[in-house]
């Protein structure tokens, strides 16, 4: 058995050289860890609307097909929106992959043991909901595997990356959702959101 | 009261759902995200067989707040189709539309009005319209079918040009009222 995984480590080599991958960082710790590997204008940190990160992942990669998509979340997150992984599994969008942080804890409310604590399987409940791919990652040696998966490998892809829960120092993202938003759809479709009159998006 | 035809539609002279999907792509909107109702069948139906869009079933209403989030972070328009006793589910998430003003268009079929038939139906739906602007939602109504293109590309302005969040409330008397009879 090797040492636990720390979380900060983990997001930081995920992310490290990141190319054009999209990122989702779900509420708490996950969105600290994305912004502690290096806040960016194409990760969109939550700062709230728990169980919802999921889903935003899905709707960024059915709109985006060629690009990557990451979602980087935590245990607590993902239970509140598991129906969310059926929701994906219908889509089978191929760009997509999730990253669960399972410190087996709420950690922003006191450590109170989630259900992975006792047991729950999240890997298991994204295989059976028609993943590509899903597994439980414990050891340093697999996140090369796990970099290689969600930046290339035929999606959606699922890791519940087991993770120690020793807090770690807050490094937070801008709290104002507006400008989250406005940076990620400047940085992505290279327009100022006051260009967004319906003339350039109607389709008919 | 008058008793009306029981699974008749009131108003279903006009193909009001047809017209719904016609706004619907004449503003753009490429994911349509929906938990059934049997209100929407023919406008799931006809989303689903539409090529340019994608259709999503969701487990539940508030994943399609998330969905619309995601399409519009990467440029697309997106449509989220519910029952009125769905709205319920979505309230905490709203935050993430009005907080970070992402477009959010919601369509959603009445239930729990005039003539229903299931008085389980009745408090959420009779809840519907102060829920939704308590969380900061604009609604407008659909009384006549002859109303449903209008009024749902007026939504889909204010929603994608205004950075809002807009719910359209369809009136039971478009659906008609579920008679709990068979066959259905």
């Amino acid at each position: 058995m090797s040492a636990a995984l720390h979380r900060r480590d983990v997001v930081k080599a995920l992310l490290q050289d990141r190319g054009d991958i999209l990122v989702v960082a779900g509420l708490g710790s996950s969105a600290w860890d994305c912004t502690a590997a290096g806040d960016h204008p194409l990760t969109f940190p939550l700062w709230g609307a728990m169980g919802s990160a999921c889903m935003i992942g899905l709707g960024l990669a059915l709109a985006q097909p060629r690009r990557r998509v990451l979602v980087v979340t935590g245990d607590g997150e993902m239970l509140m929106g598991l129906g969310s992984l059926a929701s994906i599994g219908v889509q089978r969008p191929d760009n997509l992959a999730i990253v669960v942080l399972d410190n087996e804890r709420y950690g922003e409310t006191g450590m109170q043991k989630t259900h992975t604590a006792y047991g729950t399987d999240l890997a298991a409940i994204a295989a059976a909901c028609g993943f590509a791919k899903a597994e439980i990652i414990r050891s340093v040696s697999q996140i090369a595997g796990v970099r290689a998966g969600i930046h290339r490998a035929e999606g959606p892809r699922f890791y519940q990356v087991k993770v120690a829960s020793d807090p770690d120092p807050l490094v937070l993202p801008p709290r104002d959702g507006a400008y989250l938003k406005h940076r990620f759809r400047d940085a992505l479709l290279g327009r100022s959101p006051a260009t967004d009159s319906v003339t350039d998006s109607v389709t008919d | 009261m008058r008793r009306k035809t029981p699974g008749k539609a009131l108003d279903s002279s006009l193909d009001w759902p047809a017209a719904i999907h016609r706004a619907l792509k004449s503003h753009g909107v490429r994911q349509v995200s929906y938990v059934p109702d049997a209100g929407h069948k023919r406008l799931i139906e006809l989303c689903h067989a539409d090529g340019s869009m994608a259709a999503v079933p969701l487990t539940t209403e508030e994943e399609g707040i998330g969905l619309a989030a995601g399409a519009w972070l990467g440029g697309e328009r997106a449509a989220l189709l519910m029952q009125s006793s769905g709205v319920g589910n979505c309230v905490n998430v709203l935050t993430l539309a009005t907080n970070c003003k992402f477009p959010l268009l919601m369509l959603i079929t009445m239930r729990g009005e005039k003539g229903e038939l299931n008085p389980w139906q009745i408090p959420m739906g009779q809840a519907t319209p102060e829920t939704l602007r308590r969380g900061g939602v604009r609604v407008f109504r659909v009384d006549r079918a002859t109303d449903a293109f209008a009024r749902v590309g007026a939504a889909a302005l204010l929603a994608f040009d205004g950075h809002t969040a807009v719910a359209v409330t369809i009136s039971q008397r478009l659906i008609g009222i579920k008679s709990f009879q068979e066959p259905r």
